[in-house]
């Protein structure tokens, strides 16, 4: 219970600042007397400016039109309970795939954009199962970004796992095609795999992490197990785009919000999940090992609108 | 380039040339959508809100409504106001007056710092300086070695020495002056605005190396934060400028449009890329032009100088006006325009593109090109001149020929026609784009 409530407490830390720009202006709504297309229209401007998007606050927004009559909501002090409901059924609309490994080594690719965070987040997901017992293996499939190799490298001597690599420059299906091979050999629960970040729009480097993946499921049965699409949570609405293209050049099962220490919002998750009805496994709100969350819908929402 | 906003506000400036007079609520109608075009953008809600205030000021002004052309009328305000909102003019690195100068980089974690202090150094080398790159960052790991490995393929000199990030920058000054270097680069550690202890960091380093220039260096796909992140920043260092990174991919111009009018400070570069060149000035004036699907024939033509040189340029127009241009010179110029960037990057500058429809990815990176140029090589001399000739039969010959396939042949085909029709249009300039008088004029090249 009181790990629960520690949290609640992290995320709320972590999206406080989300607070602050989203609930400050709320509060002032709701101590409007009552509910007008002038209020509509600054709640507009509230949703979109916690990252959420013109197109998803416009569906919130014309639910909550619709149920403008329907529900007691002629009294704004509601508006709150009504938000949170709605961005955390809009969350929890499709239920993420959670590992109890059935299959060994249970294998991970990791993608994103340039400096999303995917390297530190691999470090923290291996620490987390290093933590529950597991074995764990990475392979450092960058092999394009200088120095990449060697961050992942410290990130596994960190939560004590160990790292497949080549040099710099060679194939990353080489690199993964050993990795798949040595966790097989040793045994490992665990196969977490790094991939150079890449714009979503060059096609040859999208290209590159389909035979990529052509070559993880040709290695082992069913796998990857799991495509995990890690999202800067400053990003704007550009998260949606990514998360589209990677998705459809991939099959992305799950994602990870990385950044939300600062004062990104990550509002823009609430239009993916919606769109492309992927689960968000976590959200990354630090720089050490374990400031690594597993996603909840309901705190997720609830610390998004509660002071 | 910020193409999902330009094909955007070009179907609204489609609807309001249409009209022959425009009354105050077609006008009204108009920046509604350009409103929700800049939103959808991420460009901050402030932002848009006193843009469209001014626009609209001038929009519905006697001179505008009573022209011949109110639509040009509208389009020119919203053109001069988006170069405005952006700086008006390109500004140029500060350097000191006496050499060394120090600039500093900083920014959020991620945000292309360290690749970007890659590619000023390399400027500065092309420039015949000699810059230290110093990493400033003992935080990341391995950031240093990613520096490291940058200065070893630029042949630039990193300095990391020391157990601080303060303590590196220290000893850098030292050899700074001791070993003749005429710029220092500082490389500092990604770090969230709120984290008070860090922001200290930058300042204690900012007294010890008097920069001349505090670029921020930013994500151009950052959202509503971009603003946030960005004054917070120059209100604990006083920035000079900002450097957006990423432009390269469809970043929707939000921060681009954001950053400069709320914290009042110019964009000074603009990453296109991850190569160590794709680095360039940004003008603001040509970027409003791009967002407006203008086109930025200025940068056009001076990457062809760059890429094929100004004789062959020449000489590719001419071929191009008296429609002499073969499949032969596609093949010639493959590898030069390659040059010149992303071909996707290439098209974005040249005026109207964005209205082309279904344009397919033309990839010319790797075996995308080795191939193009078998196909062609298949083809025997009178096709290549003439390709009109090339029927069912001899596109199965040419795949086997090249060992590709008759689809493959047939989208080698489609993109010939495809840069034919493309550079025909460039060609005719600012006739075949359909803007008034008072619009930037178009060169010829």
């Amino acid at each position: 219970m009181s790990e629960q409530k520690g949290l609640l407490e992290r995320l709320r830390r972590g999206l406080r600042r989300t607070q602050e720009a989203f609930l400050g202006p709320l509060e002032d709504l709701l101590g409007s007397p009552r509910m007008d297309s002038g209020l509509l229209e600054e709640l507009e401007e509230l949703l979109i400016t916690a990252d959420i998007g013109v197109i998803t606050s416009e569906r919130i927004l014309e639910k909550l039109r619709r149920d403008l009559g329907r529900k007691e909501l002629s009294d704004p002090r509601r508006l709150r309970d009504y938000l949170r409901e709605e961005i955390a059924s809009l969350l929890g609309q499709v239920a993420s795939r959670e590992p109890p490994y059935p299959t060994r080594p249970w294998v991970v690719l990791f993608l994103g954009v340039n400096g999303c965070g995917k390297t530190t987040t691999i470090g923290k997901i291996a620490w987390r199962h290093r933590q529950e017992g597991k074995k764990v293996l990475l392979a450092a499939a960058d092999t394009f970004r200088a120095a990449a190799i060697e961050q992942l490298q410290i990130w596994g001597k960190k939560a004590g796992a160990d790292v497949v690599s080549h040099r710099p420059g060679a194939d990353p299906s080489a690199v993964i095609f050993d990795a798949l091979k040595a966790a097989k050999a040793r045994q490992m629960d665990l196969l977490l795999i790094d991939t150079a970040g890449r714009l979503h729009t060059k096609r040859n480097l999208m290209e590159e992490l389909r035979k990529v993946k052509r070559v993880i499921g040709r290695e082992a049965t069913e796998a990857p197990h799991e495509v995990l699409l890690v999202l800067d949570a400053t990003m704007g609405s550009n998260s949606l785009t990514q998360a589209r293209e990677f998705h459809q050049a991939l099959g992305v099962t799950g994602l990870v919000l990385a950044k939300l220490d600062g004062t990104a919002k990550g509002g823009a998750l609430i239009g993916i999940v919606d769109e492309l009805k992927i689960p968000v496994k976590y959200l990354g709100i630090g720089e050490k090992l374990d400031d690594l969350e597993e996603f909840e819908p309901e705190s997720f929402a609830e610390a998004l609108l509660i002071p | 380039m910020f193409a999902s906003l330009s094909s955007k506000l070009e179907q609204v400036f489609k609807k309001l040339r249409g009209h022959g007079r425009l009354s105050e609520s077609n006008i009204a109608e108009a920046l509604r959508e350009v409103r929700l075009a800049l939103l959808e953008a991420d460009v901050h809600f402030l932002v848009v809100k006193s843009f469209l205030e001014r626009v609209k000021e001038r929009a519905v002004g006697r001179d505008v409504l009573s022209s011949l052309t109110p639509g040009q009328q509208v389009i020119k305000v919203v053109h001069e106001e988006l170069t405005a909102l952006m700086g008006a003019k390109a500004v140029q690195l500060s350097l000191a007056s006496v050499p060394p100068t120090a600039i500093m980089l900083v920014g959020l974690h991620g945000s292309g710092k360290t690749t970007t202090a890659g590619k000023l150094a390399w400027l500065f080398q092309r420039e015949g300086r000699r810059p230290l790159l110093v990493a400033a960052d003992p935080y990341r790991p391995a950031a240093v070695d990613q520096l490291q490995a940058l200065g070893e393929r630029l042949q630039v000199e990193v300095h990391h020495d020391g157990t601080s990030a303060v303590e590196v920058c220290q000893n850098a000054l030292a050899r700074l002056r001791r070993e003749g270097f005429d710029v220092l680069l500082a490389d500092t550690a990604g770090r969230f605005h709120i984290d008070q202890e860090l922001m200290e960091e930058l300042r204690v380093i900012k007294g010890l190396l008097h920069p001349t220039e505090v670029l921020l260096v930013a994500d151009a796909m950052t959202g509503q934060d971009a603003v946030k992140s960005a004054s917070a920043f120059d209100a604990a260092l006083g920035l000079t400028g900002v450097i957006l990174t990423k432009l390269d991919g469809d970043a929707r111009g939000g921060a681009a449009l954001s950053i400069k009018a709320v914290t009042g400070k110019p964009i000074k570069f603009i990453g296109v890329g991850e190569k160590l060149d794709a680095l360039e000035v940004f003008h603001p004036e040509r970027m409003a032009s791009r967002i407006l699907g203008m086109g930025d024939v200025l940068t056009l033509v001076e990457r062809m100088e760059a890429a094929i040189g100004r004789e062959r340029a020449a000489e590719v127009e001419q071929k191009l006006r008296e429609a002499t241009f073969t499949l032969e010179d596609f093949k010639a110029e493959l590898r030069q325009i390659k040059k010149m960037g992303p071909l996707d990057q290439i098209f974005s500058l040249i005026p109207g593109v964005s209205r082309l429809q279904g344009l397919p990815g033309v990839e010319l990176e790797g075996r995308g090109l080795v191939q193009m140029e078998a196909i062609i090589d298949s083809m025997t001399v009178k096709e290549r001149r003439n390709p009109g000739i090339i029927d069912g039969s001899r596109r199965r010959r040419i795949a086997q020929g090249s060992g590709t396939t008759v689809a493959e042949v047939n989208r080698l085909l489609k993109q010939f026609h495809q840069i034919e029709r493309l550079m025909k249009q460039f060609l005719k300039g600012g006739k075949a784009m359909k803007m008034g008088k008072g619009m930037p004029p178009f060169p010829n090249i």
